[in-house]
């Protein structure tokens, strides 16, 4: 009854292109936003429950920010535009590392003089941007593989680059600018001069950026260039043959994932780790976050959120639930326990529902637009 | 013929063009059956093919064929099952390139042409066996149709309100026109995996109009129909060639709507032409009848 | 002298280690012929073999019996498990998922990895456990013509041998009999070889218990080597070049892409390394994979997909 349709007329294409076409839909977005940039934060400034502590905003929110930016990035290369990516992982570490160098400032020697190129620090929040600069052209570049080579080959071709940027970042020093133990602790964050160093203050920011990185890429995926997308993966040859120029397509996906998740991998390691080691974003992470677009459903925003949320609550979970029941188990059995529900989902996803939860819960609200009737 | 609000659908002052600024000649829709190629006044070749050879692999898809295509005509390709006729459009789309043989297009030499470059240049077609994109609703789908059109770079797209919203919208509105035109409004927002067979069909000849094509290529686009959507079919058909002035190509196995529909037609067999004329000379052809009916030896 | 001695000794240890790849690989080959599927869990059926192999021999030999006998029954534990296996993953997995495209087939797989590693550790415990199948120490050839000798070890030249075994073996297989025509056909259109009778979950059984037996095969040459342990996993992705190089669909192809991959590793690691780093066996592979695919996106040995529309 209440997320009925009846009244709701459309009367230009501009209201029926627009993300939240329902007024329901709407509502509950603006809500969702007031909690989100407005009661949160209170909530934390004076340590109200939930927020009473650091923790739910430092071990969750955080963390389900970036990962959910990832996600974005990743949906857009994996879900709208089929092409299969194992080497997310590197893209990220690319962003922040990236972000590392032009926030401590760079200098890099050139053998025709002493001197060489060097530019000064960078303020972070402007550095984070340059790492997902470069990651976009680190991405354009592994990318053009994937103009001949397509499905399962181009994930191995993927692979190489993961191994490869898994590799650079622990070998060349010039990245971790010459730590000994080859972690990097990353500037503090500041904007205009107010520095960012509370938990809340870190989590606005990545609440602004996750914000606006889903608007942008939402906005695309509706339009020409997501349309595009989309025809690439579905069927390939009948796209060039209606004047969509396949590699202007792949690459452009590319370039937008590889911008997107390198931004994320820089908050990763600015807004979420304060330090980091290279293997922070190894294969695993690129693993993760294939599941999280598998399970949250390729070809969808709100899914990769959905995703993101699943994929940081269920260890948690598996951690608390035991101990609730006073069943003692350790980290290790815990850790296969994760793997083995991991698996078993996406095996669940795979044979019902291949277009994972974003899918299911576009279905339970196809549902409610009916209850209480039944047609 | 009269639509769902009683209009008469066949008088030309009712069918809106999807198109803006098309000044081609119209013809107007004799009672009974259309104009023949004798009564226009032809335009000159739009596309011209001359000795092509083709093969993979090994096996000779086409010998030495050559004919041509008049502006503003439908010309029909017809042959038995494995004669060539998918071949020869593909040659025509530019998805295929002759190892020997002449491919002219609007007066230039375009043999090693690619499929990019061919739908740039106004060419657009439909396939044999439907080629929607599974994933996407009807009207996303035709929209992709406008992609060639699109002009506002990422950033913009990306920021979207503003000139990106206003190209988005004028090309829907494009786009809603085709769709009013093949009168498929009631599935616009539907998954075109879900449609019968014969609207998918319907759906792809879409897309291809959203092109605004000067030749559109259309792959047995009757096969598998019931009388009902064939007469639709044709409908459409003419209509695009006559009001909105398109070239077609076409091939189809049903000979009564080849007769009846197409100006010339060009019979092809085992790769090789055997006949080329109007659809009197090709029906009273003898290398035509035995290749489709046999000989009594 | 010397530095041509090094040289063939680099050389031969990368041919055999290559050949180690290959015994992976040929449970891949074997799936992907049989199904269209790419197998990511390869890796961790090797894992599960081995330890499966490995604790059952320990908890035998430790209950008295004698060392050949614990050994035998423990491959045979082990084989059963894979076979056991290999009916679970088709009942559960594989029946549900015919004839969906071959991505949604390799991320179910992965989803199988998972299980796979999580549940092996859980049951069978997550240590490291050190394996005596074959002898490890190795001999110096060429002494004569190379001062010091050339070193090679025994190990590798059983794996070559298991390897040389298994690849005629599975030649014949796939080209002589009639199974092996049948599971071709599978490979090609699930659909279509069900509606001619052929009776696919079978075929998939067979399938995946013999790649699972290769497996355990594998489980014992590199259990050897490097101890049975969760990072043997990764021998899957390691594969992958090897697969690419040699064709998904080809057995002799995975052997020469073993070779390739193996000698390219070792050879790049000592004469290329020291220049720019070091720990190039990481990436070398892959990087030489994605150049092949550049210039042959169906690899050396695959098959050339003709679009037709």
């Amino acid at each position: 009854m209440l997320y009925r349709e009846t009244g709701q007329f459309k009367s230009s294409y501009a209201e029926d292109i627009a993300i939240f076409p329902l007024y329901q839909d709407r509502v509950a977005i603006k809500l969702l936003l007031l909690a989100t940039f407005l009661l949160i934060p209170f909530l934390a400034k004076f340590q109200i429950w939930p927020l009473s502590t650091d923790y739910l905003l430092r071990a969750i929110l955080i963390p389900f920010l970036v990962l959910s930016l990832a996600a974005i990035g990743v949906n857009v290369l994996v879900g709208y535009c089929g092409q299969v990516s194992l080497g997310s992982g590197a893209f990220m570490a690319i962003g922040a590392y990236c972000a590392y160098k032009f926030g401590t400032g760079i200098h890099l020697p050139a053998f025709w003089s002493e001197a060489g190129i060097s530019i000064p620090p960078i303020s972070p929040l402007l550095a984070i941007l340059l790492g997902g600069a470069m990651s976009a052209v680190a991405g354009i570049l592994f990318g053009i593989p994937s103009l001949r080579i397509k499905g399962l080959y181009l994930a191995v071709a993927t692979l190489a680059a993961q191994f490869f940027f898994d590799w650079v970042f622990l070998r060349v020093k010039w990245f971790t600018n010459y730590t000994p133990s080859g972690s990097v602790n990353a500037p503090t964050l500041s904007l205009f001069g107010y520095e960012l160093s509370t938990s809340v203050d870190r989590y606005c920011l990545c609440l602004a950026s996750v914000t606006l990185g889903a608007f942008c890429v939402k906005n695309l995926v509706r339009g020409n260039i997501g349309r595009q997308w989309m025809a690439i993966r579905d069927m390939d040859i009948a796209a060039e043959l209606m004047g969509i120029r396949p590699y202007y397509a792949k690459l452009s996906a590319f370039a937008v994932s590889s911008f997107v998740i390198g931004i994320s991998g820089a908050l990763w390691g600015f807004a979420h780790l304060g330090s980091w080691e290279p293997l922070a974003f190894s294969i695993d992470r690129s693993l993760q976050l294939l599941f999280m677009v598998i399970i949250g459903g390729m070809g969808s925003i709100a899914g990769s959120f959905l995703g993101a949320g699943f994929i940081l609550i269920l260890p948690i979970l598996l951690e608390t639930v035991p101990s609730q029941f006073g069943l003692p188990v350790s980290t290790e059995v815990i850790a296969h326990l994760q793997s083995i529900t991991f698996g078993g989902l996406i095996c669940l996803l795979l044979i019902k529902e291949p277009r994972g939860f974003a899918r299911l819960i576009a279905l339970f609200r196809q549902k409610i637009r009916l209850w209480p009737f039944p047609h | 013929m009269r639509d769902a609000t009683g209009r008469d659908k066949m008088n030309i002052a009712n069918v809106k063009r999807p198109y803006r600024g098309r000044e081609e000649e119209v013809f107007e829709p004799e009672p009974g059956d259309g104009a023949r190629a004798s009564d226009k006044v032809t335009a000159g070749q739009i596309f011209r093919l001359e000795n092509i050879g083709l093969s993979f692999g090994g096996v000779q898809a086409l010998r030495d064929v050559s004919f041509d295509i008049r502006k503003g005509e439908i010309r029909a390709i017809i042959g038995p099952n494995g004669a060539g006729k998918t071949s020869m459009l593909n040659v025509i789309n530019g998805f295929y390139h002759p190892q020997r043989g002449i491919v002219e297009f609007k007066g230039k030499r375009r043999n090693s042409m690619g499929p990019y470059f061919a739908a740039k240049e106004g060419i657009a077609r439909t396939f044999q066996n439907v080629a929607l994109f599974k994933g996407m609703t009807t009207l996303d789908n035709i929209m992709t149709g406008r992609a060639l059109k699109a002009r506002q770079g990422l950033l913009s797209q990306a920021i979207f309100y503003g000139p990106a919203r206003r190209e988005e919208i004028m090309h829907r509105e494009a786009v809603e026109r085709i769709i009013e035109f093949l009168e498929i409004e009631h599935i616009r927002k539907a998954t075109v995996e879900k449609l019968p067979y014969g609207l998918q069909k319907r759906v792809e000849l879409g897309r291809a109009l959203a092109m605004e094509p000067e030749l559109l290529l259309l792959d047995e686009p009757m096969a598998g129909m019931n009388l009902e959507e064939k007469q639709d079919m044709c409908r459409f058909i003419l209509t695009i060639n006559r009001s909105f002035g398109t070239t077609i190509a076409l091939i189809e196995h049903d000979i009564g709507v080849v007769l009846d529909l197409s100006d010339r037609i060009v019979v092809l067999d085992h790769g090789q032409k055997i006949a080329d004329g109007s659809p009197q000379e090709v029906q009273r052809d003898e290398k035509v009848l035995e290749a489709y009916l046999g000989t009594v030896h | 002298m010397i530095f041509i001695g090094q040289l063939v000794e680099v050389l031969l240890g990368g041919l055999l280690a290559g050949v180690l790849y290959s015994l992976v690989a040929f449970g891949f080959v074997l799936i992907y012929k049989a199904s269209r599927v790419f197998n990511f869990a390869q890796g961790a059926m090797v894992l599960l073999a081995g330890l499966a192999l490995v604790r059952a021999s320990n908890f035998l030999s430790s209950s008295g019996a004698p060392l050949w006998l614990a050994t035998l029954l423990g491959l045979m534990f082990a084989g059963a498990i894979m076979v056991a296996c290999a009916w679970l993953i088709e009942r559960l997995v594989l029946r549900q998922l015919i004839n969906q495209d071959g991505l949604t087939l390799f991320m179910a797989t992965i989803g199988v990895t998972f299980i796979m590693e999580g549940a092996s550790q859980l049951v069978f415990g997550s240590d490291v456990y050190p394996l005596r199948f074959y002898p490890t120490d190795s001999w110096f050839l060429f002494e004569g013509a190379f001062p010091g000798g050339v070193l090679v070890n025994k190990l590798d030249v059983w794996g070559g041998l298991i390897a040389g075994l298994l690849v005629a073996l599975l030649a014949v297989f796939f080209s002589r009999t009639k199974a092996g025509r049948a599971l071709r056909a599978v490979a090609d259109d699930h659909a279509a070889a069900q509606s001619i009778g052929i009776p696919i979950g079978w075929i998939w059984f067979v399938v995946w218990s013999a790649a699972g037996l290769i497996a355990l095969v594998a489980a014992t040459v590199w259990g050897t080597k490097l101890g049975v342990q969760y990072s043997i996993t990764f021998l899957a992705l390691k594969a992958l070049p090897v697969l690419i190089i040699g064709g998904f669909t080809s057995i002799p192809g995975a052997i020469i892409g073993g070779l390739i991959v193996g000698a390219g590793e070792k050879l790049a690691e000592v004469f290329l390394g020291p220049q720019i780093g070091g720990g190039i066996e990481y990436w070398f592979a892959y990087v030489v994979a994605l150049f092949v695919l550049l210039v042959r996106p169906q690899g050396l040995f695959g098959e050339r997909h003709i679009a037709r529309i």
